[in-house]
């Protein structure tokens, strides 16, 4: 009992709770950043997967669809580790700033590049599962308007595609959430690497000498609280979207 | 890019060509021990999901909802230490065993729920009204009609599992990942980075790219089928 005394004094230090909450902080930041930039990309890559089919074209085609399975096949980790060697980092971001050292912006900077590529490679295949939900019928209709290809994009494909992607695409954030957990293999930013950084160091703060299996659970279960609570409450809005989009559908079968 | 071309590099990597099987063997032991628990779990799990009991129902959403909402790495570590503290360290590949299926078996128990539930309600009452028992009724009937829609995700899952293995490395494991970071980086095979990173990602290709390219080919015919079907039963 003493045990869990010491380790629950551990998550009610002002200090330790505001630590862990910047990590938590970093991780939305994260995983946000990551998934809007992925749309970005991902979105030039499903269009140049779809529709590059040109003579001359069809190299973006193919450029496309390599990217996105050497990424769909290859784990985050890896690309992690081969950015933090290879990445290069912009000088103006080499600096001390939110509360980070400079080697720990830098090392933030090449992982969340890769989280970035990474993920844009799993968008694109959502986002071209928006783009073939897009009936034929509204490009014969667009052509006949006298639309240009990159208009019929933008103003009548694109919007109609991720419409029907919001859903799958807040599941995604989710799914980033959780990968960007694989940043506390290279740098003590994120809420994973910090808690764990807590707990290497618990027996400073849980008033013994020597760590127990109590602060374990004490402080990862902490954090699956953190992670569990935002995770779950995405993900019930996702259901809810989904329930409430499936119903008018069938009635309009129906009819 | 320092050591792409450097023929060193390269042959240092020949030379240390053992160590990366090893690791891709790891790998794939760890994946394949993983698989099996992650289907028995997803089984029981898929089940319960199913099963008119609401306590069952409830057991098992809360196994899904708490697995799939958390992080695996969170997971790994916490097997990890809890073990470890707790004096019943079971070693890292085991741990990597345990935390791996467990997290898998979530995604399989929603992957067989989502299969079984796609079998029209009349069919399991049809089965039960013909005298077949909870078994019988799930082999002979439900089962043939939900393999088809539950085997391309479930294909999709295992690729997600063999590339998850790289959360062995915060516990210092030694599947491929690990294997590679700790030759890039040892003191007497390290600085061929980049032959080394190649290596891993075509060994890890290679195991992924045929798993993924046949789920989604089977993915897409059977949605063709599909659309064959409606629109023959509309017309």
């Amino acid at each position: 009992m003493r045990e869990l005394e010491g380790s629950l004094k551990i998550i009610t230090n002002t200090g330790v709770l505001q630590y862990i909450f910047k990590g938590l902080a970093f991780t939305l930041v994260i995983a946000v950043t990551a998934v809007v930039l992925g749309i970005l990309i991902g979105s030039v890559l499903a269009l140049a997967r779809n529709y590059c089919s040109g003579k001359i074209s069809r190299i973006f085609k193919w450029l496309a669809i390599i990217y996105i399975e050497v990424f769909r096949n290859t784990p985050l980790l890896l690309w992690i580790f081969i950015c933090v060697v290879f990445c290069p980092c912009p000088k103006f971001l080499a600096h001390k700033m939110f509360g980070l050292s400079t080697v720990e912006v830098r090392m933030l900077f090449k992982a969340a590049v890769a989280l970035i590529l990474f993920t844009s490679s799993v968008l694109a295949e959502i986002i071209r599962g928006g783009l073939n939900s897009v009936a034929q019928g509204q490009f014969e209709a667009c052509r006949s308007q006298g639309f240009h290809t990159v208009q019929i994009m933008l103003y009548i494909v694109l919007p109609q595609a991720y419409r029907n992607i919001v859903p799958t695409l807040l599941s995604q954030v989710v799914t980033t959430i959780k990968d960007s957990s694989y940043l506390a293999n290279v740098a003590v930013i994120e809420l994973m690497a910090r808690v764990r950084q807590i707990m290497n160091v618990a027996y400073q703060y849980n008033g013994m000498t020597t760590t127990n299996v109590s602060d374990v659970f004490v402080l990862f279960g902490f954090a699956a609280l953190l992670y569990f609570i935002i995770n779950f409450t995405l993900s019930c809005v996702v259901r809810t979207m989904q329930k409430r989009r499936r119903r008018p559908a069938a009635q309009t079968v129906r009819a | 890019m320092a050591g792409i071309f450097s023929a060193d590099a390269w042959q240092k990597i020949w030379t240390f060509r053992s160590t990366f099987l090893l690791g891709l063997g790891n790998t794939v032991k760890t994946a394949v021990f993983a698989l099996l628990m992650a289907l028995l779990l997803g089984i029981i799990g898929g089940l319960m999901a199913t099963s008119g009991k609401k306590a069952l129902r409830a057991l098992a959403r809360i196994y899904v909802e708490l697995i799939q909402n958390t992080p695996l790495l969170l997971q790994m570590c916490f097997f990890y230490y809890a073990l470890a503290f707790s004096g019943h360290s079971i070693g890292i590949i085991p741990t990597g065993i345990l935390a791996l299926g467990i997290y898998t078996g979530a995604y399989m128990a929603e992957v067989i729920r989502a299969g079984i539930e796609s079998v029209p309600r009349g069919q399991f009452e049809a089965a039960q009204a013909q005298g077949f028992g909870y078994l019988q009724r799930m082999y002979y009937i439900i089962l043939p009609q939900s393999i088809k829609i539950i085997l391309p995700p479930m294909v999709n899952q295992v690729v997600n599992l063999i590339k998850n293995t790289s959360c062995l490395y915060i516990v210092g494991g030694a599947d491929l990942i690990s294997v590679t970071y700790n030759f890039v980086t040892g003191a007497s095979t390290g600085g061929a980075y980049a032959p080394a990173y190649i290596i891993s990602g075509v060994l890890f290709f290679i195991v992924c790219f045929p798993l993924s390219t046949l789920a989604s080919t089977w993915e897409n015919s059977l949605k063709k089928r599909d659309a064959r079907v409606n629109t023959a039963a509309k017309a």
